[in-house]
């Protein structure tokens, strides 16, 4: 059999959408519970901390073994530009895309470079974030809500590297030419995920940093 | 769903840059209303406004937050155009996941009658 | 315009690869198949010795067969090793066998992640297991309540092995069930519509869906756990004010749909096996799919109704009765389509049937008893007593094990080209039948009458001991009726291959190719016109299907072999068996790396080989 003849029976699907791009929405579909789940665990502890650092400040609370006024630890303008960061990379990622099939490579490599910059410095915020964090008092096990907060945004943290890796990897091929129009479905897939990456962020954002 | 027949039709007409660019503009204002609504109903900037937000500060920043999810879904993800198909093995889940949200807060918030805190 | 090249020329008898090498590299579903459930196999034996051995125990009064220790780890292991060890890659078997013949296609649509999701399965059934040869077997039950799975009261690394072993396993499930949902979605043949596809594959399509949406959320838990375990979190210890409740929640969300999925694909098989073996297409084909969907759905809300003794609140209370009320009827709904498929055929007497109908019979005992459950006054009664373990071995053996052993007898021979003994399996039927029913009904009347689940021994005087020693002898005899299975399928593989295509005139598309079937499957797709294509071309050919040729099949494209997903495999055990060594080795976090790195790797490679 000739390879295009192979190619067509490996693409022939009884949706008419590749294989990949259904899977990848399945796993998208799939990891919505789990955040569901980080995100209900974060909402059930809200407010039921027994110490210190919260989140706001709160006029009572329990810190260095004595009842006080705390302040919060949040940094919502760090946070903010993250979001807007994390937001526009999601507007980069679906221009390389459109460069992508219209065989455009310099728009291609030139929107998801910036892409994978924004992951960066997004992964970035919140390494600065959590170090912050854990030197105004706030171990991993300090309380509920260091707890409930490192592991949610910390799990969406590790998507967000895993995205960036991805990327990356499909920037290398595409600086070398390897991802042409026919192939651009390989970054259409991996776009798909950022973007879920990106609207999970869009829930926790207002959820876990604006609402007191 | 069956059909390679009738597969989506306008599955590769996707939208131009300038919706893009222009969905990247209404998520930015709407992030920037996030904010204000925070910090409106929090005494910070705006404070003048407070008693009028303070109320309903959880229900904006839910309904902000669920308009930029659906614009990202619908534009960035393509769901607008791609199949059907696609579109709901995404709402489900998330219907679901609401669910279990809502149905955790409740049962463990609110009709815990014994041990709660 | 693929087909045109294939060569359909009789077959040369060039010998298959069958040496080791060839199956640890296997991408091909049917052996990865055969991989599942010999392993699953194995490991069900050993589930069912650990039942012998608190059979045992628990015969007589007071006994000291094993210590009060060793107990909590065999009721443990029992039951973790038969729900995830057992019947959850029994059914995967089936899964990887049938789904793509049933459907008309080549293989899955990933043959390497499918490879993977062995390979993780099997790295995860052995790091479980382990535990047993270091003495340090799970021992906290198989739900692993918080906080007695917390450090405080379960020291050492007993639950660590259990927390680790089924992050394992869930990732190795998590594969697959993308792997097969795909499967399902697309790479049907042409003209099987959904409304078309057998009913084991919509059985196994739902439980696909179930296994995405509830394994999520027993990730995280665990998660927690083990984070509360090794790094100081208190998710679940009140001290630092967690709430073990929330562990209940965050269990029975996934609990629940679990037994669903333990369940499902039994129910698929047995809507197989019933119509074939009545001569009739199945009653009520689309009513038997939206019941199961029906089922499936109402699985996510009802999952407290574990939880009634943890005083809920009569709001919580009514709402999970309720609800779970409600399940019986799409239940009922396929109980009384399997009775009207029944209904009125020429009934052909094999062992498939035997199974099947006994499933159905069980099956509706341990249903009656689970609406009991579902009335928080009575289930307040029979909670943490025997009564309860009467219900859920009669809808997990009585349903899901006579289920899969009525498809082992039905499908062994387009498996392995070998017929198996009609005279011994229906000696194994009624030992088995027999055994399971003196085993498991008496509980329903020490549960009554008060035994509590879980206890290593009871004092006499409490009029526990004859039903206790009726149990062990009827424990014994299904551990009779076991080896007979053995020793129907060794008698089987000695003899010359004897299986027809179709030995039982089935109705769908694997009937319609060799047993076993060539590694391409099909070299033509059939047409698919109805849920029953074999019959549609049956009748066509006047009640007579030719035998089908072994053609060569020359010009096919076939996945090529890999072993990046076995390298994956064991960059996951390396990542999350890292854990264990937190205490022992202050440098554990190297063997994360390595894993992760090993892991790394051999996605890498796997994205980057060509995969034809």
């Amino acid at each position: 059999m000739s390879d295009a003849a192979a190619h067509a029976m490996e693409h022939h699907t009884s949706t008419g959408i590749d294989s990949r791009k259904v899977a990848i929405w399945t796993l998208i579909g799939s990891e919505c519970l789990f955040f569901a789940s980080l995100i209900s665990t974060y909402l059930v502890y809200k407010g039921k901390s027994l110490v210190g650092p919260l989140p706001h400040a709160e006029s009572q609370c329990m810190l260095h073994g004595a009842m006080q006024k705390c302040e919060g630890v949040f940094e919502i303008k760090l946070v903010t530009t993250g979001t807007a960061i994390l937001l526009f990379s999601s507007f980069f990622v679906v221009m390389a895309l459109y460069g992508a099939q219209k065989g455009n490579r310099k728009m291609l490599v030139g929107w998801l470079a910036a892409t994978v910059l924004c992951g960066l410095f997004f992964v970035s915020m919140q390494v600065y974030e959590f170090n912050h964090f854990y030197h105004k008092g706030m171990g991993y096990g300090t309380n509920l809500f260091s707890s409930t907060f490192y592991t949610l945004t910390g799990f969406h943290g590790s998507h967000v590297s895993v995205g960036v890796i991805w990327l990356s990897t499909l920037l290398v091929l595409a600086i070398r030419g390897k991802l042409p129009p026919e192939k651009s479905l390989n970054l259409e897939i991996a776009a798909l995920y950022w973007h879920f990456v990106d609207v999970v962020w869009i829930v926790i954002f207002p959820v876990v940093y604006l609402m007191r | 769903m069956d059909a390679h027949a009738h597969a989506p039709a306008g599955e590769h007409s996707h939208p131009t840059p300038a919706l893009y660019f222009k969905v990247a503009l209404v998520l930015f204002v709407l992030t920037a209303l996030e904010v204000m609504a925070f910090e409106a109903g929090h005494g910070g900037m705006g404070a003048g406004i407070r008693p009028v937000i303070e109320p309903i500060v959880v229900e904006l920043l839910l309904v902000l937050s669920a308009a930029k999810f659906a614009l990202v879904a619908m534009f960035y993800m393509h769901l607008k155009q791609d199949s059907r198909l696609l579109t709901n093995l995404f709402v489900f889940p998330i219907l679901l996941a609401a669910g279990v949200i809502m149905g955790l807060i409740v049962l463990l918030q609110y009709w815990r009658t014994v041990g709660a805190h | 315009m693929a087909t045109s090249v294939i060569d359909r020329s009789p077959a040369t008898h060039a010998p298959e690869n069958t040496g080791i090498w060839s199956w640890i590299t296997t991408v091909d579903h049917k052996r990865i198949g055969i991989l599942y459930g010999a392993t699953a196999f194995l490991f069900f034996l050993i589930g069912g010795l650990e039942a012998l051995f608190m059979r045992i125990q628990l015969m007589k009064p007071d006994n000291t067969f094993v210590s009060a220790a060793t107990f909590n780890s065999l009721f443990t292991m029992h039951g973790t090793t038969m729900i995830f060890l057992g019947v959850m890659p029994l059914s995967a078997m089936f899964f990887n066998y049938f789904i793509p013949l049933q459907i008309g296609a080549r293989d899955v649509a990933f043959p390497r992640l499918n490879a993977f999701s062995y390979w993780v399965f099997l790295l995860g059934g052995l790091f479980i297991n382990f535990s047993w040869l270091i003495n340090a077997a799970p021992n906290a039950g198989w739900f692993g309540y918080a906080n007695l799975t917390e450090r405080t009261y379960s020291p050492g690394l007993n639950t660590d092995f259990w927390v680790l072993g089924l992050q394992i396993l869930g990732i190795a499930s998590m594969a697959a069930a993308i792997n097969f949902f795909v499967t399902i979605v697309n790479l049907r043949a042409p003209g099987m519509k959904m409304l078309r596809m057998p009913m084991f594959v919509w059985m196994s399509f739902i439980t696909q869906i179930l296994l995405l949406l509830a394994f999520p959320v027993i990730t995280i838990a665990l998660v927690f756990l083990m984070m509360d375990r090794h790094f100081g979190t208190h998710f679940f210890i009140p001290e630092g004010g967690g709430d073990p409740i929330l562990w209940q929640h965050l269990f029975w969300i996934f609990g629940h749909p679990e037994v669903y999925i333990l369940i499902l694909p039994a129910f698929g098989i047995v809507s197989e096996v019933l119509p074939v073996f009545s001569r009739k297409p199945l009653f009520g084909y689309t009513a038997m799919v939206f019941s199961g969907a029906f089922i499936a759905f109402l699985g996510f809300g009802v999952w407290s109704h574990h939880m009634f003794a943890t005083g809920m609140g009569p709001f919580a209370d009514s709402f999970f009765a309720l609800s779970t009320m409600l399940i019986a009827v799409p239940t009922g709904v396929k109980i009384f389509n399997w009775i009207g498929t029944l209904w009125g055929g020429s009934l052909q007497m094999k062992t498939p049937l035997y199974f099947a109908l006994g499933m159905i019979a069980m099956f509706i005992i341990g249903g009656l008893s689970g609406v009991m459950h579902s009335s928080p006054p009575a289930d307040l009664q029979q909670t943490d007593t025997y009564f309860v373990v009467a219900h859920f071995h009669y809808v997990l053996f009585g349903g899901s094990i006579f289920g899969l052993t009525a498809g082992a007898y039905y499908w062994f021979p387009k498996m392995f080209g070998r017929m198996l003994s009609e005279k011994i399996g229906k000696l194994h039927f009624w030992l088995m039948f027999i055994g399971f029913n003196v085993t498991f009904f008496p509980m329903h009347f020490l549960g009554l009458n008060g035994m509590p689940r879980r206890v290593y021994t009871y004092p006499a005087g409490l009029n526990f001991e004859f039903w206790n020693r009726i149990q062990t002898y009827g424990s014994l005899l299904l551990g009779v009726s076991f080896l007979v299975f053995i020793y129907n399928l060794w008698q089987a593989s000695r003899k010359p291959a004897d299986a027809p295509a179709d030995p039982w005139k089935g109705a769908t598309l694997e009937w319609l190719i060799p047993s076993p079937p060539q590694e391409f499957n099909f070299a033509d797709v059939p047409p698919v016109n109805s849920s029953m294509p074999a019959w549609d071309l049956r009748r066509a050919g006047g009640g007579q299907l030719p035998e089908p040729p072994r053609v060569s099949g020359a010009g096919i494209h076939m996945p090529r072999p890999s072993y990046w997903p076995v390298v994956a495999a064991f960059g996951v055990l390396g990542v999350i068996g890292s854990v264990l060594f937190t205490e022992a080795f202050p440098h554990w976090y190297f063997i994360t790396l390595g894993g992760a790195a090993v892991l790394f790797y051999g996605v890498y490679r796997w994205a980057f080989e060509p995969a034809f």
